[in-house]
C-alpha cells in the first residue's frame, strides 16, 4: 500500500507541475503582458517601465520558476482588472463553486447508483428501459439549455424556485440539477454494468449457497465490488464538474470561480485565468488521487499492482 | 481451397449477421435517420432555407412562429431580435454543428489513436509517457482552457475546431490503447513479427483494422461531445462569433427575449438535443453490434 501511495503521489505531483507549465505558457503566449498591464493609452516608455518593474524582461524559465515559487507560497499574482491579489479573489468565490459541485455530484450519485442497481437486478424490465432512456436523453442535453428551460418552467411559469442568487437552499436546486444530471448517466450505466457482472460471478453464487439472505448478498458482496470502478468515475466527474460549472454559474449568475474565469477571459485578465486553471486542475488531481487511494484500500489487486 | 471458401462464407455470414442485428436495432435506425435528415438539411440549406439567414429586417423583429395566432408562413418559425428568419438560421446552424462535430472528431481521432496505438503496441516507457499525457490532459478543465484559447486566438469556426480537436483526444487514446494491448498479444501479430514484417506494416495491416470498431464508437461519442462543447463555448460568447447562426450562440442571443419569446431558446436547443441524441444512439448501436451484450 505504501509503495502504491508513493507512486501515486509522485504522479500527482508531476501532473500538477506539467499543468502549471501549461497554464503559465498560456499567459505568456497570449502576447505582451506589460502592454496589457499598461492599458491602451500608455506610451512605450510606460510599457518598458512596467516590463522592468514586474520582471517581464527576464528569460521565461526564470519567470516561470519565480511564479511557481510564489504560487506555492499562496501568492497567485495580481489581477490586471481588479488590481487585487488573485488568491484572495479566488478564496472569496471558491465556496460557491465547491458548494454547487458537491451538491451536483451528490445528486448524480444518490440517483445514479440506486437506479443502476435496480436496473441491474431486473435487466430488460421497464425500470431498466426507463433508466436507459433517461441516460441516453440526459447525455444529449446541452447543460446551458437545460438550465434555461428549468428557469423558464420552475422560475417563470410555475414560480416555484428563484432564478438567480445564492442565499437560501432554494437557490441551489436548479444549479445542482443542471450540473449533476450530466454525470448521472455515466454513473448509472457503470453501476448497472458492474452489478450485472458481479451478480454473475462465482462468489455471489457461493454467498447464496452458504445461506446468506438476499440483501446481505446484494449489498455486502455485490454492490461493494460493483462500486469500485464507480468511485473512480465519480471522482473524475466531480473534477469535470468544477471545470464545467463555468457554464452553470453564468446561467444562474452565481459568483463562483467559473463566473470569475469567464469574466476574466473576456477581459483578458490572464493572471486570474491562469490561476483558476491551475486551481481546478489541482482539485482534479487531488480528487482522483483520493479516489485511487480509496480504491486501493478496497481492492488488494490494485495496490499489489496486478492486472485489472 | 475449401478452407478458404469456408472462411469466406463464414465471414459473409458474420457480415450478414451484423447487418441483421443493425436492422433490428431500433436506436441505431432512429439515430441514423435523424442524422441523415440533419446532414441532408445542412447540405441542401440554400435550397431549403426560405430566407438569407443573415438578412436583418428591423421592422419585423420577434415575429411569432406559425403556431401563434399572428404567425405567418413568411416566417414559419418567426424571427429573432434582429428580424432574421429563424427557420433559415436553424437550418444553416446545423452546418456549423456538423462541421465542428466531425472536424473535431477527425483531429482528435488522429491524435488519440496515434497515441493509443503507440502506447498499446510498444508498451514500456512509451506507454508510461502516453498515460502521463492522458492524465495531464484530463486534469485540465476543457471548457475553461478552450474558452481561454479561443479568446486568445480569436473566435472563428476553424479556431474552435482546432482548439477542441486538440483537447478531446483523451478518450480515443484510452480506448485504442486498451484495444491495441489486447491485439498485440494475439497470434497473428506474433506471426507477422516472426515473418519479419516492419512495425509500420504490422500497425497498419494487423492492428489498425482490428481496432476500427472501437475507434468508430469513440468517434461518434466525440462528435457528440464536440457539438455540445461548441454550443457551450458559443453560448458563453467565446466560440463561433456573431452573426454566424451557431445554435449555442442563438440560445445566448435569445436570452434577453426568453420571457416573452421562449421559442427562440427552445428551438435551437431542440436542434442540439436531436443531433447529439442521434449521434449517441448511433454510437450505442454500433457498440451493440460490434460486441452484443450478453444481458440484453
Amino acid at each position: 500500500m505504501l509503495t502504491y501511495t508513493l507512486k501515486r503521489l509522485v504522479l500527482a505531483a508531476l501532473v500538477t507541475l506539467t499543468v502549471s507549465v501549461i497554464s503559465f505558457g498560456l499567459l505568456r503566449l497570449s502576447g505582451d503582458v506589460a502592454a496589457a498591464l499598461a492599458g491602451a493609452d500608455a506610451t512605450s516608455a510606460d510599457v518598458e517601465y512596467l516590463r522592468r518593474h514586474y520582471g517581464l524582461d527576464r528569460p521565461l524559465p526564470i519567470q516561470y520558476l519565480d511564479w511557481l515559487g510564489q504560487a506555492l507560497r499562496g501568492d497567485l499574482g495580481q489581477s490586471l482588472y481588479f488590481k487585487q491579489p488573485v488568491a484572495g479573489m479566488i478564496r472569496e468565490r471558491l465556496p460557491v463553486t465547491l458548494t454547487i459541485g458537491a451538491c451536483g455530484i451528490a445528486f448524480a450519485v444518490l440517483l445514479g447508483i440506486p437506479l443502476g442497481v435496480i436496473a441491474a437486478l431486473r435487466p430488460n424490465s421497464w425500470v431498466d428501459r426507463a433508466a436507459l432512456t433517461l441516460a441516453v436523453c440526459g447525455q444529449a442535453l446541452p447543460s446551458f439549455w437545460f438550465a434555461l428551460l428549468m428557469i423558464l418552467l420552475f422560475g417563470v411559469v410555475l414560480r416555484w424556485l428563484p432564478i438567480s442568487g445564492f442565499e437560501r437552499w432554494q437557490h441551489l436546486v436548479m444549479p445542482t440539477v443542471a450540473l449533476g444530471y450530466n454525470a448521472l448517466p455515466a454513473i448509472m450505466r457503470l453501476t448497472r454494468a458492474g452489478m450485472v457482472e458481479v451478480l454473475r460471478s462465482d462468489y455471489i453464487r457461493t454467498a447464496y449457497a452458504k445461506g446468506l439472505a438476499r440483501p446481505a448478498v446484494l449489498f455486502k458482496h455485490g454492490l461493494r465490488n460493483a462500486l469500485i470502478p464507480v468511485v473512480s468515475l465519480t471522482a473524475v466527474q466531480l473534477g469535470f464538474m468544477l471545470g464545467g460549472s463555468i457554464v452553470i454559474e453564468s446561467v444562474f449568475a452565481l459568483h463562483g470561480i467559473g463566473h470569475l474565469a469567464w469574466q476574466s477571459i473576456s477581459r483578458r485578465d490572464l493572471p486570474v485565468v491562469q490561476a483558476i486553471v491551475l486551481i481546478i486542475s489541482c482539485f482534479y488531481v487531488l480528487i482522483t488521487l483520493l479516489a485511487d487511494l480509496v480504491n486501493a484500500s478496497l481492492d488488494p489487486r490494485i495496490r499489489m499492482g496486478g492486472a485489472r | 481451397m475449401s478452407a478458404q471458401t469456408a472462411a469466406a462464407s463464414a465471414a459473409k455470414l458474420r457480415e450478414h449477421d451484423r447487418l441483421r442485428r443493425a436492422l433490428r436495432h431500433g436506436g441505431l435506425l432512429a439515430g441514423t435517420a435523424i442524422l441523415a435528415v440533419m446532414i441532408l438539411g445542412a447540405v441542401l440549406a440554400p435550397l431549403l432555407a426560405p430566407h438569407d439567414p443573415y438578412d436583418q429586417d428591423l421592422g419585423n423583429r420577434l415575429v411569432n412562429p406559425i403556431w401563434h395566432a399572428d404567425g405567418t408562413w413568411v416566417h414559419p418559425l418567426g424571427t429573432d431580435g434582429l428580424g432574421r428568419d429563424y427557420l433559415s438560421r436553424l437550418i444553416y446552424g446545423s452546418r456549423i454543428s456538423l462541421l465542428i462535430g466531425f472536424g473535431c472528431a477527425l483531429i482528435s481521432g488522429v491524435i488519440g489513436s496515434a497515441l493509443g496505438v503507440a502506447a498499446g503496441y510498444f508498451g514500456g516507457r512509451v506507454d508510461m509517457a502516453v498515460m502521463f499525457l492522458i492524465t495531464t490532459r484530463l486534469s485540465m478543465p476543457v471548457v475553461l482552457v478552450a474558452l481561454a484559447a479561443v479568446a486568445l486566438v480569436g473566435g472563428s469556426l476553424g479556431v474552435v475546431v482546432w482548439v477542441l480537436g486538440l483537447l478531446i483526444w483523451d478518450r480515443f487514446a484510452v480506448v485504442i490503447r486498451a484495444a491495441t494491448q489486447q491485439i498485440r498479444g494475439l497470434e497473428y501479430v506474433t506471426a507477422a513479427q516472426a515473418a519479419g514484417s516492419s512495425t509500420w506494416r504490422i500497425l497498419a495491416r494487423d492492428v489498425l483494422p482490428n481496432v476500427l470498431d472501437q475507434l468508430l464508437v469513440v468517434a461518434t461519442l466525440e462528435v457528440a461531445h464536440a457539438v455540445l462543447l461548441e454550443a457551450a463555448l458559443s453560448f458563453l460568447g467565446l466560440g463561433v462569433q456573431p452573426p454566424a447562426p451557431s445554435w449555442g450562440l442563438m440560445v445566448s442571443e435569445a436570452k434577453e427575449h426568453m420571457f416573452f419569446s421562449p421559442w427562440l431558446i427552445t428551438l435551437p436547443g431542440v436542434g442540439l438535443f436531436a443531433l447529439v441524441l442521434a449521434i449517441n444512439l448511433l454510437g450505442d448501436g454500433l457498440r451493440d453490434i460490434a460486441a452484443p451484450r450478453r444481458d440484453r
